[in-house]
């Protein structure tokens, strides 16, 4: 089976995250930038498929240069190959458009199954698994909990509000994974510095045959007009308990009125 | 005054979400609202008075096996067709899984703009979202198209406005592209009659700290009493003690209620970025140093077993 991973590079979640001044872009600059931590899941994933059911693993990344060092940390989990798509025109591109830059290239590299988590941690926008089917015209199975693949067949459990529903569809799909599906596996140092030389292909716009007009900040659907940063939250009153915690948090919830 | 869709969002068990009403208080500052029911068969009929009493003028309907049976696809094509007919001033979905999704597709079939988790939007389409956890508020447009945005729950408090709609049922004509990804089983987990837990006013959570799955019944029993739905920090969902459906963080569940009642639970960003836009915080934590107090409106350092069940008792006095 020919498995495509999508993999993004975000701003890491644990550090202080803000939108650029300039463009009102989200800042990749200043903050420390590692692989969305869903599309970890998505990795494992497709090296569980691989291992049983044979075939190749395929990293895709759209994203600006310094993206490589997060294809590179993929691959030394142990996929085969990398496509990193790459080009100044992509800056500040929007969710419609970077659906039909990713449709494009994953329209080059055949791939029976396309996996990738269910949202980024930047954006949590949770939207480009549909977007790439839509434009593919493949079924799209996503908010997977449990994938099973046999033969052409996939299976997925996808997690609901009220439960899970049991859905399947025939490859090619897409399909994106919530964190419960797998615990991922650490790189080992073979797998480290086989990922060193593993090949990692860029591709352009031109090569997708993707006008850069239709990308980019002047080329959105949507834009961000201004942005603040939210004051922090102040804490309030801190007490020990003493034998009367309980009462004490009872009478705050009465006066606030939730009591 | 045009149209604005408000795509419904309802469950066989609870009948119309919460965030659907507030989408309609919302519509009625753009437009006339109209709500779109997306579901299995005679959907709209047992909707509609409730979507009538919040204000929906007419309400379309398309229903059946070949909209209910698929994911979502379905779903997008028929509301395609709809919004360009009436050509609405906006349209509005759930920021929930299958909202953001049919959104998602919608944009791609209409090249349109796309905003998600919306807190506000005004007349002119200009939309307020929270960012980066909730750190950023970020005020933003859909610049090609109409306003094209899901609605986070508990964003606008939800005002009746009596209306009686019609229901006009919608022609289905999906293609076999859409019918790709078939439901074959739905498997409802959800037990008791708690509110759902990105609707609800109230949140109670639990963490690593609450030790292990028996003992969340003390937090199930603090949610009960406050009449709040309960949560998980990921912590205790790793740890088995809670359903991952449950659990609230930057991997989970983002809430926004009036209280959020935090115990057992440290802090640590992961689980900040799921819950620090609720209104009010208290927590209880045996770490008086714990970055959840620095969050807290009112916070207890101490026991959790022995403050939480003090708590319970008191409220039940004081009913």
């Amino acid at each position: 089976m020919n498995i495509v991973v999508l993999v993004k590079q975000v701003p890491d979640s644990g550090a202080d995250r803000n939108l650029r001044n300039d463009d009102n872009t989200v800042d990749r600059g200043s903050a420390n930038n590692v692989i969305n931590e869903m599309d970890e899941y998505a990795i494992e994933e497709a090296l569980k498929i691989k291992e049983a059911h044979g075939g190749e693993v395929t990293i895709l990344t759209m994203g600006p240069d310094r993206a490589t060092e997060s294809i590179r940390k993929a691959l030394s989990m142990g996929p085969d190959k990398a496509v990193h798509v790459v080009d100044d025109a992509l800056h500040g591109s929007c969710a419609v458009a970077t659906s039909k830059v990713l449709a494009a290239a994953l329209g080059q590299l055949n791939a029976d199954l396309v996996i990738c988590g269910a949202e980024s941690t930047d954006g949590r926008v949770q939207v480009m698994p549909h977007m790439i089917a839509e434009r593919l015209g493949v079924a799209a199975l996503t908010g997977a909990r449990k994938l099973t693949v046999d033969g052409a067949t996939l299976t997925v459990e996808r997690q609901t509000e009220e439960g899970y529903e049991v859905v399947t569809a025939s490859t090619p799909a897409v399909v994106s994974v919530w964190d419960t599906i797998n615990e991922p596996r650490y790189p080992s140092f073979k797998g480290i510095m086989a990922a060193k030389k593993k090949p990692v292909q860029s591709l352009s716009l031109a090569d997708l045959g993707v006008a850069p007009t239709e990308v980019g900040v002047d080329g959105a659907t949507s834009a961000v007009i201004e942005h603040t940063k939210r004051p922090p939250r102040s804490g309030g009153a801190k007490i020990t308990d003493e034998g009367e915690g309980g009462v004490k948090l009872v009478e705050f919830l009465a006066t606030e009125k939730f009591v | 005054m045009s149209e604005v869709l408000v795509v419904v969002e309802a469950t066989k068990e609870f009948g119309v979400k919460k965030v659907t009403l507030e989408m309609l208080t919302l519509a009625r500052e753009l437009g006339t609202p109209s709500a779109v029911v997306l579901g299995g068969a005679g959907a709209a009929e047992a909707l509609s008075a409730k979507l009538g009493e919040y204000g929906a003028e007419k309400i379309y309907a398309a229903e059946g096996d070949e909209i209910d049976g698929y994911l979502v696809a379905p779903k997008a094509t028929v509301l395609a067709e709809l919004v360009q007919r009436v050509q609405p001033a906006a349209v509005l979905l759930a920021s929930a899984q299958e909202g953001k999704e049919i959104a998602a597709r919608l944009a791609v079939k209409l090249d349109n703009g796309i905003l998600t988790d919306v807190v506000g939007l005004d007349a002119d389409g200009t939309a307020t979202q929270v960012a980066f956890a909730g750190s950023t508020i970020v005020k933003s447009k859909v610049t090609r198209g109409l306003p094209l945005v899901t609605v986070r729950p508990n964003s606008v408090n939800p005002t009746p406005a009596a209306a009686t709609p019609a229901i006009e049922q919608l022609t289905v004509s999906v293609t076999d592209t859409d019918k790709l990804a078939k439901v074959v089983d739905r498997v409802a987990e959800q037990k008791g009659s708690r509110p759902e837990l990105t609707e609800a006013g109230v949140v109670v959570s639990g963490g690593r700290g609450v030790g292990n799955a028996d003992n969340f019944k003390l937090v199930e029993e603090l949610a009960d009493l406050l009449g709040g739905a309960v949560g998980a920090s990921r912590a205790a969902v790793d740890s088995g003690f809670y359903p991952h459906q449950f659990q609230v963080g930057q991997t989970g569940k983002t809430v926004s209620p009036q209280l959020y009642v935090a115990l057992g639970i440290s802090g640590a960003i992961q689980h900040r970025a799921g819950m620090q836009t609720s209104k009010t915080i208290v927590a209880v934590n045996k770490d008086g140093e714990a970055p959840i107090f620095e969050l807290a409106d009112f916070g207890v350092v101490g026991d959790l077993f022995k403050v939480v069940p003090q708590a319970a008792e008191e409220i039940r006095k004081r009913k």
